[in-house]
């Protein structure tokens, strides 16, 4: 009986583990950067190319910063919603605008409304590589004291804004007015 | 009849698709430079080697023709002309995109199952083996040949053409 059990066994074992795996997106990686300072970054707004925006500025807040580009299919996905969250005031969304041309990421902004409270210009990719940013929509909620809380890699739909975003969101504001 | 036709148009529009979709990206990317210090390229092509893109994950940052791998060695160039060692230029790298990058993952404890588990697996397999021809050999009896036995086998032997016997 147990020469045929133990196989059975470990078969089982064996294709859970499996199974479990196939669930997974490889292409979903772990930030390194969760509990950590965020980056500094002082760069020009695409708005306003004669001002300058930095991540200090928004000290004392929750705030999220969108990696997006013109270029990026899946950033076209989340855009329509990103209007929709800035639209209801949670939390301001800045945006760090990916190794994009201006007048490219303009024209997107012109065509189909712009979310952020302000972007920036990541021009060579550079504010993205001290982020780790791998692939255009990735998503951080930064807490008042500057420290990245939470990261999304791919386009924030209304299921993760939901059940993800918005509760690490209000979590930190609960903190933040504990204190 | 029609068929046949459909499957062959559907896939001639996948392979269309696929060859075209690279050219949707149309992304900012600057031509690559390489380094004229012949020494720092030679140092970036060893490392590139053992670090991972992480848009192509099957790729190392050496053969990725992906934007965020020419952005990294753009950014190793530098750092090596600054006189970082590669020590401290991996540690830059895994501190933004975590050990994922290194193609040759770190013996830590989380890696250890990883590292040593195909030598314990190794050694079962041997103790099991083992075990198995043991256990064959004890269900074998030894029986020694009877006097009779011999000596018809002494006969048999004697009966083989061209073969002396003692």
């Amino acid at each position: 009986m147990l020469r045929y059990l133990i196989p059975l066994v470990i078969f089982i074992v064996l294709a859970v583990f499996l199974a479990i795996g196939l669930t997974r997106d490889p292409h979903e990686l772990k930030s390194v950067l969760i509990n950590k300072p965020a980056p500094t970054f002082r760069l020009s707004q695409i708005k306003a190319p004669d001002q300058s925006i930095s991540n200090q500025d928004m000290r004392g807040k929750v705030w999220l910063l969108n990696v997006w580009d013109s270029w990026c299919i899946a950033c076209r996905d989340e855009h329509p919603y990103l209007i929709e969250y800035a639209k209801s005031g949670v939390v301001p969304i800045y945006g760090l605008n990916y190794k994009d041309r201006r007048e490219d990421a303009l024209a997107w902004l012109g065509e189909l409304g712009d979310p952020y409270t302000a972007s920036a210009v990541d021009l060579d990719g550079r504010v993205g590589i001290d982020y780790g940013v791998y692939g255009a929509p990735e998503t951080y909620v930064v807490d008042q004291s500057g420290m990245i809380r939470f990261k999304h890699v791919g386009p924030l739909m209304p299921d993760v804004w939901n059940g993800k975003i918005l509760p690490v969101v209000q979590e930190l504001n609960r903190q933040g007015a504990a204190k | 009849m029609t068929r046949p036709n459909n499957s062959r148009t559907c896939s001639l529009l996948i392979l269309l698709i696929c060859l075209f979709v690279p050219f949707v990206n149309a992304q900012v990317q600057e031509e690559e430079v390489p380094s004229d210090d012949p020494a720092i390229e030679q140092r970036l092509t060893n490392l590139s080697k053992e670090l991972r893109c992480l848009q192509c994950q099957n790729q190392t940052l050496a053969d990725s023709p992906a934007g965020l791998a020419a952005d990294l060695r753009r950014e190793i160039r530098i750092q090596m002309k600054a006189g970082k060692s590669d020590q401290e230029i991996i540690a830059f790298l895994t501190q933004r995109y975590g050990d994922f990058i290194l193609y040759k993952p770190r013996v830590t404890f989380t890696t250890y199952l990883l590292w040593f588990g195909p030598f314990v697996l190794l050694l079962a397999g041997l103790y099991v083996l083992f075990r198995y021809i043991k256990q064959r050999r004890d269900l074998i009896p030894e029986k020694p040949l009877t006097a009779d036995e011999h000596r018809r086998a002494q006969e048999l032997l004697a009966s083989l053409p061209g073969k002396e016997t003692t």
